[in-house]
């Protein structure tokens, strides 16, 4: 462990602040003990500073041995840097890797399903030149855009020797091909599909849904939308393809509404207006109940709706103090549900009564003979009750993005603005309940 | 002649006495006794003297010797006392000579007219006894007369005796051959009852002597007559028409006349059915109509006593009085309890159909009166279930008009908050301000309509236990009425209600966008805590001394229905927040997400939504004020707004701006804010409220500001964006301190707004804080 906190130590000093005075190498190292002494009291939590503002964050879809996920910055003065987190588990160790987005600042990532050297960004770019000290021209203005990246094949093979060479020259990401927006307007996120070939995806950009086909080589894409109607600014804030149905619904989200779309004929099959009593912030579908979708927002609640019966939730969850900004379902498990609030908290709650999974347990009537143990079995294990888990309090900012891993279905992380994300584990005797 | 024999002796023996007669009234008596003597009179009682007086020297002894006395007295005494004896003897001599005399001189008329009255009477009755012989001949023949006659008599008297009882066989005979003329006239006459008595008289004897082929004949003639009769009366029972009196009466007859008693009963009860269930159809058709005639439910019952409770009971007694020793009860019971019930049916439908809450004391009267008359039924007909039946009703209908009440009593609140509701709208629209009552006048007039209502509705149901109604002695309306109904189902039910629909506006309006205006939500929030504090208990006090409840069953708590208050005051406050919260959030958000920060001009005033959102806090703070009181505030100094700001702007701001042409200034700020936030508390921001305005105003602007924050964060800025940013915080920082109850709240996330709009500033070059104060002093 000692190891590791001067390895986290000195990580921080030089990626952080190249060129400052000793007093601030000082207030860095008080600070990096002070937060890793936080992550000792919390036995199942890692902390680490990314020192850049941040917003965007994904597990990398299509890795499925190693925990990693992605991280992208948000930063106007520098060079936008996206991180991969691999956390060692059997070690509790955290190593970072730093590629190049000199594009703009990250609003959001997104993984490819297919392969996992594949991402997207959404990112905005200012046209504005900040070196010139004259008035800001009155054609400034900034646009967000969205790409579809590779990382270069070396980025994994210099990093785990020296953290120094990768934050000292740090590699770029390669362009695959430009989501051009230009006549649609800012994107709010781009979606791949759900277990597809990494062929298609969908971006959203202001009220326009624009579904893409990447070509061979995956440069060229071929694009078809679908425009929201309405009065006023109609904008999409978040979207989500679902899973199932062969991946041909799509739910989108604009200020209190929920709407699902159908791809194949590009058109809306259910409206839910006034999900939430202010603006929704995220959707997420249950990886194993078809019609089941998860929303949060500005109220402060989380919502499940069954999409057949729109007029009610199904259920309601009001746990935080300020605006929920990502929901997310666990990918096996799905009564596990993860949130992440302006209130820096990350909430785990447990929704057995929606889940999947039998809710309660069923007796056997054979096993006459094993009865007694049964239920003695039965009184130690009353049936799990929809309940909040856990909340972690390891953010000190708001929490904008939550994150399940994909290897490991126990363990997620969140990221906070000021960069730092936390990787947690579901608490082992819940587990061991949920397994056994 | 007697006088004389008399008068000799008595003067013989006077003289030989020794003492003179006349001397005392002694000698009187012996002259009487002596004169007895001498004629014999005496008695038995003088034995002794008889035998003193053989003594032959008595002188006075019948059986005196003088030549014994003289003997003895000269051989006793001396010569002196014989001379004195002489002399003695000679005086005595004389002096019974002298008595003599004089009593002979006396007797002497007497004794003449005595003689004589003999002479004549000698004469007299020699002439009676002639008349008294000629009265006995005449006697004689008298009776020889008498004896000749009376033996000629003899004969003819015992004729006679004989003549006069055949006279009133006769008249008896006469009697029964008229009958069957009689009868029928009686029958003509519709003189029933004379004809079944007369039947009576005869019929013993038209039994006896039916052997007889005339008296067979007219026995025959008087059963079919009576037949006739009783088939008449059969047909007047059967007809029903006539009164239950007359029908009695006619029972009563047909009885006489051997009618089998079971049928007639039988008969009897149905054709009395057929008369109440007319009066129960009469008062099926007056239910129908009452929507119609509006007649209340004081004549409906009133109609139902006098129609068919009073025929009933009329009924029964008749019934009783006629069949009792035949029958048993069971088949009245039936009966009665049959026709109860259809009575109650329609009683239970007049009630329900009894909506209005206006007037209770004419239900309670009503009921009062329906209970009443079934206690004559009670009385006449013992261990009948029916006044208990009727009792149910009347519990019935009193659980069902507390229901009424409760419900009334709803309404009522609701609509009394929809007057508040356009109270509140009013001024909005109106200019008149003086016609517009203020929050706390209204609050007072909310709460004591509603205090007003309960209590009036208190007061009709204390009607049901008032001490004349004859059912609130029931065990029920002691017990159960009280403590279950009115105290729980009543009262703790619109306690509760309150507290529940009060919930119900967090709910509900939370997702449709504050339906509810925010200072109903103010309004009702205080209006439970007044009842936390004080109206609950007042209630309830006040309902157990009207009604002396005395708890049987568990009753609810004060301290319960205080916590509910409670809870829904607080969460309606914490709604109100919510609700402000976001409506100046609202106007923040859309402020920051409509501008184009990037390209915006050099500030020269504080923007309008700013001022906007000064005003409507201090609007707010105003709209709390009334209601809450003010609250503690953590102490600051006299001067906050300027000079805490002027150190947050010159050091720290300072210090984050300044190296911010360094490419360490990220990491710089980073770090300080980091820890700053680590040893800062963290902030709740839809956080419970405390019951004051501090703590309300804090929860707005907590809300506000962490609104301003993110939609902040989630913007580009250009330089003037940022200078923009700037200038309207300080703008806020100088007018929101004086809300809270700790200002470094403010400042904290004042400073957090300024710090993430200068990381997101495309060319963060501050403006100078002096430049700002001039410009927020001048807007």
């Amino acid at each position: 462990m000692g190891s590791k906190h001067t390895n986290e130590l000195t990580y921080d000093a030089q990626q952080c602040s190249p060129g400052s005075s000793s007093q601030a190498f000082s207030v860095v190292n008080v600070l990096c003990f002070l937060v890793f002494w936080l992550c000792i009291i919390n036995a199942w939590a890692v902390v680490l500073s990314a020192c850049f503002q941040a917003r965007a964050l994904t597990a990398q879809t299509a890795e499925t041995d190693a925990i990693r996920f992605l991280v992208g910055t948000q930063s106007l003065k520098f060079d936008n840097q996206i991180h991969i987190i691999d956390f060692d588990d059997e070690n509790n160790m955290i190593n970072k890797s730093v590629l190049l987005h000199d594009a703009g600042e990250i609003w959001h990532i997104s993984g490819s399903p297919a392969d996992k050297a594949v991402l997207t960004t959404c990112y905005s770019k200012s046209e504005f030149c900040v070196c010139v000290s004259c008035r800001p021209a009155s054609e400034s203005r900034v646009l967000t855009c969205a790409a579809v990246w590779r990382m270069p094949p070396e980025w994994e093979s210099g990093n785990h020797e020296s953290p120094d060479d990768s934050s000292n020259n740090p590699q770029t990401l390669e362009l695959l091909c430009h989501l051009d927006n230009t006549a649609h307007g800012s994107v709010a996120c781009v979606l791949w599909e759900p277990m597809g070939d990494g062929k298609r995806l969908i971006s959203l950009a202001e009220n326009h849904v624009l579904l893409w086909d990447l070509q061979e080589s995956s440069t060229k894409a071929k694009v078809s939308t679908a425009t929201l109607e309405g009065k006023g600014q109609l904008k999409f804030t978040t979207g989500k393809w679902s899973p199932h149905h062969n991946s041909t619904q799509l739910a989108t989200a604009n200020d209190t509404a929920i709407r699902g779309w159908d791809l194949r004929s590009m058109s809306q099959i259910y409206c839910i207006e006034n999900a939430h009593g202010q603006l929704v912030r995220d959707l997420d579908f249950n990886p194993n109940k078809q019609y089941y979708l998860a929303s949060c927002g500005d109220d402060c609640k989380v919502k499940f709706w069954d999409v057949r019966h729109i007029n009610e939730p199904v259920k309601c969850l009001e746990e935080h103090s300020h605006w929920v900004w990502s929901v997310r379902y666990n990918h096996s498990h799905d009564q596990l549900l993860l949130t992440g609030s302006s209130d820096s908290r990350v909430i785990l709650s447990n929704m057995v009564s929606i889940s999947s999974e039998p809710f309660g347990h069923l007796v056997d009537d054979d096993d006459l003979s094993d009865n007694e143990e049964s239920q003695q079995e039965d009184k130690g294990k009353e049936p799990l009750q929809d309940s909040i888990i856990a909340t972690y309090e390891e953010h000190e900012d708001s929490v904008y993005a939550v994150e399940w891993s994909v290897a490991d279905p126990w363990l997620f992380a969140s990221l906070s603005y000021d960069g730092r994300l936390v990787i947690n584990r579901v608490p082992r005797a819940l587990k061991y309940r949920i397994l056994l | 002649p007697l006088w004389i024999k008399a008068a000799a002796p008595s003067t013989n023996n006077n003289s030989s006495s020794t003492t003179p007669p006349d001397s005392d009234p002694n000698g009187r008596r012996r002259i009487h006794s002596m004169l007895k003597l001498y004629y014999g009179l005496n008695e038995e009682g003088k034995a002794a003297d008889q035998a003193e007086s053989l003594d032959p020297c008595d002188i006075n002894g019948p059986h005196f010797d003088p030549e014994v006395y003289l003997n003895k007295l000269r051989k006793e005494c001396s010569l002196g006392e014989l001379m004195d004896h002489e002399s003695c003897m000679v005086k005595q001599i004389r002096s019974l000579d002298s008595d003599m005399q004089t009593l002979v001189y006396e007797n002497y008329n007497k004794f003449i007219s005595a003689t004589d009255t003999i002479r004549k009477m000698k004469n007299d009755f020699k002439k009676m006894e002639d008349e008294m012989d000629c009265l006995s001949a005449n006697m004689a023949s008298i009776t020889e007369f008498s004896a000749r006659i009376s033996g000629t008599l003899q004969d003819q008297h015992a004729q006679i005796t004989k003549l006069s009882g055949v006279h009133t066989l006769l008249r008896k005979l006469q009697f029964l051959f008229e009958l069957p003329a009689r009868l029928n006239k009686c029958l003509e006459l519709q003189a029933y009852a004379q004809a079944v008595s007369a039947h009576r008289r005869a019929r013993c004897v038209l039994q006896q002597y039916s052997h007889m082929p005339s008296f067979r004949g007219i026995q025959d003639d008087c059963h079919v007559i009576m037949e006739q009769l009783a088939q008449q009366l059969r047909q007047k029972f059967r007809d029903g028409g006539s009164s239950a009196k007359d029908l009695s009466e006619c029972v009563e007859l047909l009885l006489q006349l051997d009618e089998p008693a079971e049928e007639l009963c039988d008969k009897f009860l149905s054709h009395a059915q057929s008369r109440l269930e007319a009066d129960l159809q009469g008062l099926e058709a007056e239910l129908k109509d009452s929507a119609i005639t509006d007649t209340d439910i004081l004549e409906f019952i009133d109609r139902g006593c006098n129609e068919f409770v009073s025929s009933l009971c009329l009924v029964i007694a008749s019934y009783q009085e006629l069949f009792i020793n035949q029958m048993a009860n069971g088949k009245l019971h039936v009966f009665v309890d049959t026709l109860a019930a259809r009575y109650f049916s329609l009683v239970e439908r007049r009630i329900q159909e009894e909506k209005g809450v206006s007037d209770n004391s004419l239900l309670v009267r009503a009921l009062d009166r329906f209970h009443r008359r079934l206690q004559a039924i009670s009385k006449l007909l013992p261990g009948s279930a029916v006044p208990s039946h009727g009792t149910e009703i009347v519990v019935q209908a009193a659980r069902e008009r507390i229901k009424q009440y409760l419900s009334a009593l709803q309404t009522f609140y609701h609509d009394s908050l929809t007057d508040v509701r356009q109270a509140l709208a009013a001024p909005r629209g109106a200019s008149s301000k003086d016609a517009t009552p203020s929050l706390p006048e209204l609050l007072a007039s909310l709460s004591n309509f509603i205090l007003n209502q309960l209590k009036s509705v208190l007061a009709s149901v204390h009607l049901f236990t008032a001490k004349d109604i004859t059912f609130s002695n029931k065990p029920y309306f002691k017990g159960e009425f009280c403590s279950q109904g009115v105290r729980e189902g009543l009262v703790v039910s619109f306690i509760k209600f309150i507290c529940q629909s009060s919930r119900q506006y967090c709910e509900s309006a939370g997702d449709r966008g504050g339906s509810t205006p925010p200072a109903l939500l103010l309004l009702l929030s205080r209006l439970c805590l007044d009842y936390e504090t004080s109206t609950i208990s007042y209630i309830l006090t006040l309902t157990d001394e009207q009604f002396l409840v005395q708890h049987h069953t568990p009753v609810t708590p004060v301290t319960a229905l205080c916590a509910e208050a409670r809870e829904a005051a607080q969460k309606l406050l914490n709604h109100y927040v919510k609700v402000q919260g976001l409506i100046i959030s609202q106007m923040l958000r859309k402020s920051v997400e409509t501008r184009d920060w990037v390209n915006t001009i050099e500030p020269r005033n504080v923007r309008a939504v700013m001022k906007r959102v000064v005003e409507d806090t201090t609007s707010i703070d105003v709209q709390v004020g009334l209601l809450y009181e003010e609250g503690v505030r953590k102490a600051h100094s006299s001067d906050s707004s300027k000079r805490t700001f002027s150190v947050y702007s010159s050091s720290r701001q300072q210090i984050r701006y300044a190296p911010s042409y360094t490419p360490s200034a990220p990491m710089d700020t980073n770090l300080l804010s980091n820890i700053h936030k680590l040893f800062s508390e963290r902030i709740d921001i839809f956080s419970p409220v405390e019951f004051n305005k501090v703590s309300v105003l804090t929860g707005i602007i907590k809300i506000s500001l962490k609104t301003f924050l993110e939609c902040v964060r989630l913007r580009t800025f250009g330089r003037y964006g940022l200078q923009q940013i700037q200038v309207d915080c300080h703008y806020l920082q100088m007018y929101l301190w004086r809300f809270v109850s700790d200002e470094n709240l403010v400042h904290f996330l004042l400073d957090e707004i300024v710090c993430s709009a200068a990381h997101r500033c495309l060319d963060p070059s501050p403006m100078e804080q002096s430049v700002i104060e001039v410009i927020c002093e001048r807007g």
